[in-house]
């Protein structure tokens, strides 16, 4: 029996009739055709899915579509504002922070959420943050770096 | 480039074409894929690794409301006018006939046996559960060892063994190298097969145009063209009626080489139903459908002088093919010996390799392919020769090192190294580490009672392949086509197939530095075999080094013709004839030389191409040059690593403190790309030293089958990596670019095993398996406890 949903998803408002046991990942793909968010596992290990769900980063395979209802999401196509990037994306950027880029949606959103609430943190609270993370090709080296770089942006602008 | 032309790009950090994509979810991944009227399809697998098929039965799942086709494997085997293809078949090589499916009989876990097309992607899933398959389990053959010994079940009763091809040979006089040895060290090496596990699993879309026969497949591949010659081959299409499309693939490490069934499952079920249809891979499937890396059990002998001269070696490896081989895989095993003599003199060296096939799924390239095996012999060897001699791993590895003069060299296993100078790398990694530090530091530590290890290699590889040669019917050459518009834009078409590596940007610096274009003028086009000339694609470290001369190639071809266009403009602009060899080009223009106020810049070039008015009679129209070039050798990258590790005595957990890479690539065309795959390539390889393996158990099951269960490295496993390089470039192509993106992940491995054998020596303890994980070295720890039994000092 589908289940009718409205959700705010990068500030705007859907409404939608999904299957009770369709995730928020596939909702956000195959329904808002939102492909920037990627999923990567079946086990909620990578954090490739991960978005922002009312303030909160969330690995989107986890979570079902009709668990969204009512919420606010955002999604890697929604955080760069006006055209300007978010320092985070900026940081990826600056740092050659991605190489095959399908992690990295997730860990932008992940750190984007980190930074929020620890906006100078330390390069062990970086790594331990990214534990629900994993990328395969950049070994991690520049995604701290990547958030370091954030970080400071971040400080500067406030 | 024009030689004593000053670089502005290259050599320059610029920063990345791809991001601005990919870090606003822009990319353009195969499941990004979304076509009108597509349905999604699901493949059913076998949960035995040896059964025979009895029946199979899908009336309950075509009947499903949401299904729109069902094939089993039979059908789809006989959709195909012939089997996989096989490349760079060895001699007396046994192997079976490959289908895309299991039609009579399963022979690994996860090979597909049934597939179906519904409306939704749960659908296609839930409609797996209503196939019927009656299976008789037959026994398993799992152990590499024994597998081709008499008596074993046969997976491939028509071949009437489990041998795929034992291949013995020699080089020099191993025999008299051991009778002249002052001593002798042996070990058995194992080498645990290894999951690639790519970011990106893998996906295929397939659209079907009845009205004309034209397929497209949207695929994850390193290797775009050759997908479509075996996708074209295997279902009777010819080439140009498949169009094979991968524009952001995410990752591939060599498990996207292959050309897998799911390929041609999608255009089959597409043409069947008339429909597009769509899948992807679940990682869990990923972990049992998508081929597997490493796998050898390794026997080694080293004969060697008090000195720590190494004189001679004696290898038998057994290579774990799992049920088939595909492409090339079963060459991937003959790399191991060809490459055992690592950086040193040796020239006596004898050796057997030994491809089996078992009951998993086969096993194919993962980052280095055959070569981290070599350098992990050869590196452990020279650390046991320490160890037996009492003498330091560092002096050892000098004593046997092939001098720098001695380049162009040949080893005794038959590869040409181009060019390298290991002395001055080790050097340079020496004083990053401080070595001499380290020790007198580690001495303390011990006296403490901690353990702390220090690991030292000095490895090369071989990549950039071609030539035609070394790649056994792929192809060796890679295709470039450069093309300059009428507003002097110019667009690059490339046969490789980055997915990851960066080539849209250091594609773009050669041209912009070779041609004098900004930087932002060059736009790289990849991945689409209807646009892009025949390629040969992304992998062995060959994109830059084959692919990048390509489009140097071109480029000679663009700037002869543009400097003729610039000839015919100038002189209109001055009223006299001129010769084309008084044309200069520099800085993007074209003047007259002594006469640097006479110039036409590439825009104006560019518009008269097309425009023609003012081209001379024996000129027609156009900018635009397609090169095909293939290298006339292969490139060897060294490097010099040292790894500090220290061990909890309680668990026997390995914390990695430092790691100091010297890497040399030869040219560097854009460092900050480099050092990216000096760090993902280390994070590999320290992740198979520390981490990972497939473990199976007797029944051809997976039991690390899943990301629950598979350790992959995360970012709290690493310290910040300390990275150098020197700069030996290659001869073999005008770049003197060598290939750097499996280098690290090949040191790397041997560099931590080292380092924790280091950590251990003083109990007496020459070798440890790898994975190293906690409770090996718990064990280890129980074993030898801290009482003190020589080894190193």
């Amino acid at each position: 029996m589908p289940n009718e949903i409205t959700v705010t998803v990068n500030g705007a408002r859907h409404t939608s009739s999904v299957e009770p046991r369709t995730l928020l990942a596939h909702y956000l793909r195959d329904e808002l055709g939102l492909t920037g968010t990627h999923v990567g596992c079946d086990t909620s290990q990578c954090g490739a899915c991960t978005v922002v769900v009312d303030g909160a980063a969330v690995k989107s395979c986890t979570m079902l579509a009709v668990q969204a209802d009512g919420s606010e999401v955002v999604t890697i196509e929604g955080l760069a504002q006006d055209g300007e990037l978010h320092p985070v994306q900026e940081g990826f950027w600056e740092e050659h922070g991605l190489q095959c880029g399908f992690c990295t949606p997730g860990i932008i959103m992940t750190l984007h959420q980190v930074l929020e609430e620890q906006p100078d943190p330390s390069e062990q609270e970086i790594r331990h943050s990214l534990a629900g993370n994993i990328c395969r090709c950049t070994g991690y080296q520049n995604i701290v770096k990547a958030a370091q770089y954030a970080a400071q942006r971040m400080q500067e602008q406030a | 480039m024009v030689a004593g032309q000053i670089s502005k790009l290259i050599g320059s950090r610029v920063k990345r074409k791809e991001d601005p994509r990919l870090i606003t979810g822009e990319g353009k991944y195969t499941d990004d894929v979304i076509l009108p009227n597509m349905a999604y399809f699901a493949v059913l697998r076998s949960p035995y690794a040896h059964a025979r098929i009895n029946s199979i039965d899908t009336a309950q799942a075509a009947a499903h409301p949401d299904v729109l086709g069902v094939m089993t494997g039979a059908e789809v085997n006989e959709r195909c006018s012939e089997p996989f293809p096989l490349f760079a078949i060895l001699d007396d090589m046994k192997y079976p006939e490959r289908w895309p499916m299991a039609a009579a009989k399963v022979t690994y876990v996860g090979e597909p046996v049934a597939a179906v097309a519904a409306s939704s992607r749960a659908a296609a899933r839930d409609a797996l559960d209503l196939i019927d398959v009656d299976y008789e389990p037959l026994p398993v053959v799992t152990d590499m060892e024994t597998a081709a010994d008499a008596g074993q079940p046969l997976i491939h009763e028509e071949l009437g063994t489990n041998l795929c091809y034992e291949a013995a040979d020699q080089a020099g006089d191993p025999d008299r190298a051991f009778a002249e040895a002052d001593g002798v060290v042996e070990a058995r090496l194992e080498q645990p097969r290894l999951i690639p596990n790519p970011m990106e699993t893998r996906a295929a879309v397939a659209d079907y145009e009845r009205s004309s026969g034209n397929a497209t497949l949207w695929v994850t591949t390193q290797n775009p063209h050759i997908e479509r010659m075996v996708a074209a081959r295997m279902l009777g299409m010819p080439e140009n009626k498949l169009r094979v499309i991968a524009i952001d693939v995410g990752g591939g490490f060599g498990c996207k080489i292959n050309t897998y069934s799911e390929s041609i499952i999608a255009i089959a079920l597409a043409e069947r139903i008339g429909r597009p249809v769509k899948w992807a891979e679940d990682r869990t499937e990923h972990f049992v459908s998508t081929s597997h890396g490493r796998g050898q059990a390794q026997y080694v002998e080293a004969a060697y002088k008090k000195d720590g001269t190494l004189l001679g070696m004696k290898l038998k490896i057994y290579a774990d093919l799992g049920a088939y081989a595909q492409v090339i895989s079963h060459v991937i095993p003959t790399l191991t010996p060809s490459l055992s003599p690592g950086v040193y003199g040796i020239r006596d060296i004898g050796w057997t390799t030994i491809g089996v096939y078992t009951n998993k799924i086969p096993y194919d390239a993962y980052r280095g392919a055959g070569r981290p095996e070599a350098a992990y012999i050869i590196e452990r060897v020279m650390d046991l020769i320490a160890d037996a001699t009492g003498k330091d791993p560092v002096a050892v590895r000098r004593k046997n090192f092939i001098p720098k003069d001695a380049f162009p060299y040949e080893t005794p296993t038959g590869m040409e190294y181009d060019s390298a100078d290991y002395d001055a790398a080790l050097d340079k990694a020496l004083a990053i580490a401080d070595y001499d530090g380290l020790r007198a530091e580690q001495k303390a530590q011990r006296k403490a009672g901690n353990l702390m290890g220090i690991g030292v290699t000095v490895t090369t590889e071989v990549c950039g392949f071609g030539p035609a040669a070394a790649m056994g019917g792929l192809g060796g050459f890679e295709s470039a086509t450069v093309r300059v518009d009428p507003m002097g834009k110019v667009t690059v078409l490339t046969g490789a197939s980055p997915h990851g590596q960066g080539e849209e940007t250091s594609f773009a610096q050669i041209v912009a530095d070779d041609l004098g274009v900004p930087f932002e003028d060059v736009e790289i086009i990849h991945g689409d075999t209807s646009i892009v000339a025949r390629g040969v694609g992304t992998f062995g470290s060959r994109t830059l080094v084959v692919g990048g001369t390509a489009i140097l190639k071109a480029n000679e071809q663009i700037k002869d013709k543009a400097k003729r266009i610039a000839t015919a403009l100038l002189e209109d602009k001055i009223g006299d004839t001129l010769a084309p060899q008084s044309i200069t080009l520099e800085d993007g223009l074209f003047a007259v030389q002594d006469m640097p106020d006479q110039y036409v810049t590439w825009a104006e070039v560019g518009s008269e191409a097309y425009d023609g008015q003012l081209l001379p009679e024996d000129e027609q129209p156009g900018l635009e040059a397609v090169s095909f070039w293939e290298p006339p050798g292969l490139t060897f990258p060294f490097s010099a690593h040292i790894a500090v590790v220290e061990i909890d005595q309680d668990t026997g957990e390995v914390s990695l403190k430092r790691y100091v890479s010297v890497d040399d690539c030869g040219t560097v065309i854009n460092p900050t790309l480099v050092e990216g795959q000096i760090h993902g390539g280390l994070a590999q390889g320290i992740g198979q030293a520390l981490l990972e393996q497939a473990v199976w158990d007797d029944e051809g099951q997976l039991v690390s089958g899943s990301l629950m269960d598979y350790a992959m490295p995360f970012a709290q496993e690493f310290p910040m990596f300390e990275l150098d390089r020197t700069v030996t470039p290659s001869p073999v192509n005008p770049l003197g670019a060598k290939g750097i993106g499996e280098m690290a992940t090949i040191s790397a491995t041997p560099t931590v095993a080292n380092a924790v054998v280091d950590a251990l020596s003083h109990l007496g303890v020459t070798h440890v398996d790898i994975p190293m994980t906690g409770e090996r070295i718990w064990r280890v720890l129980q074993k030898h406890g801290r009482r003190r039994r020589g080894g190193r000092s």
